[in-house]
């Protein structure tokens, strides 16, 4: 709890912050977020503490912390978080694929969009967790379905975002590749795949969100392990800090994977406007 | 040469754009097309170009007819379109992938040089004004050294200072290599400035309606009055051939005829 020291000192820069934007920019403002949870969590504490409320229901940050660090020393954690991930990855990956394969074939064929895309677009109708007693009954309930519907949730938008960008790329720049005589690889690898890269990685991200929000549906179904068995357990047996810690470290590797997706991506997008900042002009 | 023989273009929407155009253009001759808008420039530029394939009639380089994009003949669009994701160096250096990297570095970086953009390399194209990245689009057209070289009303988005300052520069450049230039424009000064001879085109269907030489020598004064005669000439064959009253008259017969009034 110390390091909110800082963190409070950092968010009174507004009040001055003409002098300095810049500096204000780079640092303050991500701070600026952090206070509202941590002035929450650091009140809720002092509630517990104070004895005004014995946490029982909703547990102050410090027995979730503990509980998280009870779960780490019994090694349990580490076996739980590896069996989401895993989960996540695979289903992730195969989404990823099927996804952007279909998406390129729609996007580039204008008689495979039509044959594909509605049926497509009818099936992402569908709520995906619908599926989940057909997959139970074809796949069993152990981690095939899991999998499978992870990679559901996964797909539809990297197939949508891959389409749309192909879709979206513009003529005139296809005809600077013309002029130049691209062969067909060529103006896929040269035109092509750099224009829709930044529309790809906004489907990835959005697809790898969807994967978080899928695994925690797919194990709270039946899991003897993961995050999802932890919520589930909690439940069951009252744990409310065992089902806080679990949403935390949720939390935590959703969003760790997510820049690490963009971190990936960094290299390629420089060019945008959003990442050309850093570089000055 | 550049042999333009009855060049016509119906597109499928049933649109006649282009009527048994014919022209010859001598190697390192500047052209300049001029005519109202809709009158099939681009349709004509983008058949030399081997963008679109004519309805009917040929265009032939140096005895070689053409039907797609050729490695001898460039053409600048009248936007920049640089490829966003590559630096100003990468986007010169576009069409020539084929060449060793040091050998593509160092034509890049003379092209740089000689359009004044050395410093600007490694910026990226959005970082660029507007005449600045139409100058990397020509030194982008131009290192691969084409013996053609189209223009699509390339200027005509930029101010009047950005755009005479680009003239010059392009001239500049041209005198260079002495590629063929074909310009196509909407601007009077710039037909006059620019060209050895001014190709005036008239609607529905597009055709050829007349020709004018000029025969000014270089560099031309802007403010001389034989600079505002031939502007004059160019400005009254365009009226005449916008007046649906003035018949066709026979532009095939060569050079010099517009000097009849
Ligand atoms: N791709 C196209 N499909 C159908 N009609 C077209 C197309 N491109 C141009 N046209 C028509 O052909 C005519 C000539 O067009 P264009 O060559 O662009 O004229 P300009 O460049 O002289 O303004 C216009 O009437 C235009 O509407
Ligand atoms: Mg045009």
């Amino acid at each position: 709890m110390i390091s909110d020291v800082p963190v409070l000192q950092q968010s009174s820069e507004p009040a001055e912050g003409v002098a300095a934007p810049s500096r204000l920019s780079r640092y303050a403002r991500p701070m600026l977020g952090l206070l509202l949870p941590l002035i929450l969590a650091l009140g809720w504490e002092l509630v517990v503490w104070s004895g005004w409320s014995n946490g029982r229901l909703v547990p102050p940050p410090s027995r979730v912390f503990a509980t998280i660090a009870d779960l780490a020393g019994s090694g349990e954690l580490l076996r739980h978080i590896a069996a989401t991930m895993w989960r996540v990855g695979l289903g992730f990956a195969f989404g990823v694929i099927a996804g952007t394969l279909l998406g390129a074939i729609s996007g580039y064929w204008s008689l495979a969009r039509r044959l594909l895309d509605p049926t497509v677009q009818a099936l992402r109708a569908i709520p995906s967790l619908a599926w989940v007693p057909l997959f139970i009954l074809w796949l069993g309930i152990f981690e095939t379905s899991k999998i499978v519907l992870i990679a559901v949730g996964v797909f539809f938008p990297v197939y949508l975002g891959v389409m749309g960008a192909i879709l979206s790329v513009d003529r005139k720049i296809f005809e600077v590749g013309r002029v130049f005589r691209l062969s067909g690889p060529a103006m896929i690898r040269r035109i092509l795949l750099p224009a829709v890269l930044p529309a790809y990685v906004v489907s990835l991200r959005v697809g790898l969100g969807l994967g978080w929000m899928f695994v925690v549906a797919a194990e709270l179904i039946g899991a003897s392990e993961g995050l999802g068995y932890l919520l589930l357990d909690g439940q069951q047996l009252g744990k409310p800090a065992q089902i806080m810690a679990a949403i935390v470290i949720f939390a935590i590797l959703g969003k760790l994977t997510d820049w690490l997706i963009e971190l990936a991506a960094m290299p390629f997008l420089r060019w945008q406007d959003a990442f050309g900042r850093t570089k000055g002009a | 040469m550049l042999a333009l023989d009855r060049v016509s273009k119906t597109y499928p929407n049933g649109v006649h754009a282009l009527a048994r155009f014919s022209a010859e253009i001598k190697q390192g001759e500047i052209v300049a097309i001029i005519g109202g808008s809709g009158c099939g420039k681009s349709t004509l530029l983008r058949a030399i170009a081997g963008l679109d394939r004519a309805s009917s009639g040929t265009v032939t380089l140096d005895g070689e007819a053409i039907t797609s994009p050729h490695a001898k003949i460039g053409i600048i669009f009248q936007e920049p379109r640089l490829l966003p994701w590559l630096s100003v160096a990468d986007n010169i250096g576009f069409g020539l992938a084929d060449l060793l990297a040091a050998e593509r570095r160092d034509k890049v970086a003379r092209a740089l040089t000689r359009v004044g953009l050395a410093d600007k390399a490694q910026a990226w194209p959005r970082e660029l004004s507007g005449g600045q990245a139409q100058r990397v689009a020509i030194a982008r057209a131009l290192v691969p050294q084409p013996e053609v070289l189209l223009l699509d009303e390339p200027f005509s988005a930029l101010d009047a200072f950005t755009r005479r300052d680009l003239q010059d520069h392009l001239l500049d450049l041209w005198a260079d290599t002495r590629p063929t230039l074909i310009l196509v424009t909407h601007d009077v000064d710039e037909a006059v400035v620019l060209a050895d001879r001014v190709l005036v085109m008239r609607p529905r269907p597009g055709r050829l309606f007349d020709q004018i030489e000029i025969n000014l020598t270089r560099p031309r004064d802007r403010n001389s009055p034989l600079f505002e005669n031939f502007k004059r000439s160019v400005l009254t064959s365009l009226d005449r051939s916008l007046d649906r009253s003035v018949p066709d008259r026979d532009a095939t017969q060569g050079p010099g005829q517009a000097m009849w009034w």
